[in-house]
């Protein structure tokens, strides 16, 4: 079976290319990356601020049981609805430096769309070491989070 | 690990990727892998080379010819590495369209 989420990682280049096809018209895969309600449903992240235009800033906040885990923030160079968004990306209190993202929005039918997120790194190195973080904590931590709006919408239900 | 990073970067090349897809069937001479390419056989040996470093083949001496064959446990530890990103954004992902489907449903 062929991988929904692909990850291209070239040799000695400073880039990062994921790409996925989504089971979604792209106004709605868009409306996912715009709207900072959703992106905090999805992303599991506070939105603390989050300027759709060109020189807007955003920022995203994850607590994990009380305590801020994780913090990011940027600026946004480009945002083209349904088309593009080009961002810096950049994580506070952490030894990296800051990344180029650039997103791009793709219409494959009516009910289908494309998305591929290309990110820029300072060097080949900073980009293999951001593989190589631990992430396996935050896939249980999206883990329980999935659960927990599962459990809010059977509560929403009833 | 310095080690960790060679082993990523020699797997990222396309021709040795695809020698390993090849070595992973059956043991193979030099000669032999050179065959399936139409580059030069200086070149696939220097990749022979640094996957042999990288410990992702290993050469056996069989009477005047040295087979490659390939290291499983190796390409185990590879693909446990690359996994867990692509699996974070993949599970980021499926979740994104999980809540833009109950979103287009709710209106």
């Amino acid at each position: 079976m062929e991988l929904k989420t692909k990850i291209q990682a070239e040799e000695g280049r400073q880039e990062l290319i994921i790409t996925r096809e989504f089971d979604l018209p792209v106004e709605l895969l868009f409306k996912a990356y715009e709207d900072p309600e959703i992106v905090a449903q999805w992303m599991g992240t506070k939105v603390v601020q989050l300027e759709n235009r060109k020189h807007g800033s955003w920022r995203f906040e994850t607590s994990y049981a009380g305590q801020l885990v994780f913090a990011a923030d940027g600026v946004i160079l480009e945002f083209v609805p349904q088309e593009k968004i080009t961002r810096t990306f950049e994580m506070e209190n952490a030894s990296f430096p800051v990344q180029l993202e650039f997103f791009e929005f793709e219409k494959l039918t009516e009910e289908t769309s494309k998305l591929t997120m290309q990110i820029i790194f300072k060097s080949v190195a900073f980009r293999n070491k951001l593989l190589k973080m631990p992430f396996a904590q935050g896939l249980n931590m999206a883990h329980d989070r999935l659960q927990a709006i599962v459990n809010q919408q059977k509560t929403d239900k009833k | 690990m310095n080690l960790r990073r060679d082993v990523f970067q020699a797997i990222a090349d396309p021709t040795r990727r695809a020698i390993l897809i090849l070595v992973a069937s059956q043991s193979m001479t030099a000669g032999a892998i050179a065959a399936n390419f139409d580059t030069a056989r200086p070149t696939v040996s220097k990749h022979l080379q640094i996957l042999t470093e990288c410990e992702l083949l290993q050469p056996e001496q069989s009477g005047r010819e040295i087979y490659y064959h390939l290291n499983s446990q190796k390409m185990k530890e590879i693909a446990d590495f690359i996994e867990p990103f692509r699996k974070m954004w993949d599970d980021r992902f499926n979740k994104l369209e999980w809540v833009m489907k109950n979103y287009k449903s709710k209106k």
